[in-house]
């Protein structure tokens, strides 16, 4: 590819929605896996049944976060839930900590 | 090549057990991990003990560096010995459980020739088309004002024709799509794995994070930015520049404004439907008292003015 091509790419998070296996193809997972990550609560599909289901942009993210905690700690499904879930708890919380500071 | 002492990186003593080299990585990866902390080298960190751990875990692999002798400090020029590994016997691929793409030459150097094959644990169940690729880019950000277009290097590593590991780097030029917020990702369609047989090529999906900026600070679509205001400005109010990303704009400050006020400059944040805005805090700068005339105008003022700062706290 030369070097001289500019790449015009899209926000995930605003003009995407995936399926269920696009999801699961864009973070390399079996769709299994999405469904257990549906089951525990961490993905909101819109949608009637699973082959319609779709996930909206920012689920992504959530996914490939959920997907580091458990391959490099060790964490299962639950635990890495619950820690997402802390996570973007302390994030604001250190967002709010930043605006009091400066 | 730089010699890397892997008991120091865990904080570990050279006869530590295997169960407390298990315990010091799963602390160091908890402490460093990316998506958990927040210090600037957490990334690097969980690396470096990400790739001790994976010679320390392994009986041979740790028999093997700890034949490499003591007297080497971290740091120190370092050439494997010939043959300083044979009598070791290493079964298997060496790293497949690992990412070889963030080990250090070190590594690479003493364990990465055993790495052939270890691409084959990654097919995937969808094997036409090629495999999405991740990454995390820095970019400005004015970047996400102006539609820029910013080059960026990525590095993976790759098998060459000698079924070896070797990192590649290229450089892709992409377009910022205008408002783009913090922890966004853009999808770049066909820029991931090629795929098999008649298989289209995969994803590539960059996660987008702001290099941190001397006068804004970014939420969401929303910017935070203090600005020095001078103590006539704020009590007797005043239009003042403000900068924006977007360029100096006036900004109006209300008679009798204070350290610590806040205005909004609506629209004047990141771009978008509805675009962020600009939070203003004002911060009141006191002249330096370095001339006769100041001293004097400040002298009058202490004996003009009838102001305790403090009495709100009954001093």
């Amino acid at each position: 590819m030369s070097k001289q091509t500019i790449l015009t790419g899209i926000i995930v998070e605003e003009s995407t929605e995936f399926t269920l296996g696009e999801l699961s193809r864009a973070c390399g997972k079996p769709a299994e896996w999405i469904l257990a990550l549906v089951e525990e609560g961490v993905l909101e599909p819109v949608g009637e049944d699973q082959t319609h289901w779709q996930f909206r942009g920012h689920c992504l993210r959530r996914v490939r976060i959920v997907q580091r905690l458990e391959s490099d700690l060790g964490l299962n499904l639950a635990g890495a839930a619950l820690a997402l879930e802390l996570l973007e708890e302390v994030e604001t919380l250190r967002n709010r900590i930043a605006a009091l500071e400066r | 090549m730089e010699y890397k002492d892997y008991y120091k990186i865990m904080g570990l003593k050279r006869d530590a057990s295997q169960d407390e080299i298990k315990r010091a990585h799963r602390k160091l990866a908890r402490r460093y991990h990316p998506d958990v902390s927040k210090e600037p080298n957490a990334e690097a960190k969980f690396k470096e003990a990400g790739e001790a751990y994976e010679v320390l875990k392994d009986p041979e692999k740790r028999a093997a560096y700890d034949r490499l002798g003591d007297n080497l400090k971290a740091g120190q020029e370092f050439h494997p010995p010939p043959n300083w590994d044979s009598g070791f016997e290493f079964r298997g691929g060496g790293f497949t459980e690992a990412d070889l793409g963030g080990f250090s030459d070190f590594f690479a150097e003493l364990f990465g020739q055993r790495g052939h094959g270890a691409q084959a644990a990654y097919s995937t169940q969808f094997n036409a088309r090629g495999q999405d690729h991740h990454a995390k880019v820095t970019v400005d950000l004015e970047a996400a004002f102006h539609e820029a277009t910013r080059s960026i290097s990525l590095q993976s590593p790759e098998l060459d024709a000698r079924g070896q590991m070797r990192l590649t780097t290229r450089t892709l030029n992409v377009k910022i799509p205008k408002g783009i917020k913090e922890g966004q990702q853009i999808r770049l369609a066909g820029q991931g794995s090629p795929g098999t047989g008649q298989g289209v090529k995969g994803d590539l999906y960059l996660e987008i994070h702001f290099s941190s900026h001397p006068l804004y600070r970014a939420e969401g679509r929303d910017l935070h930015m203090q600005l020095p205001v001078a103590p006539w400005e704020a009590a007797l109010g005043a239009t003042v520049k403000a900068p924006t990303p977007d360029g100096a704009v006036d900004l109006k400050i209300p008679a009798g404004s204070n350290s610590g006020n806040k205005l909004r400059l609506k629209g004047r944040g990141i771009p978008g439907k509805p675009a962020g805005d600009i939070y203003v805090t004002l911060s009141v700068v006191t002249p330096p008292a370095n001339s006769e005339q100041a001293k004097a105008i400040y002298k009058e003022m202490a004996s003009k003015l009838a102001f305790n700062p403090r009495s709100g706290m009954g001093v």
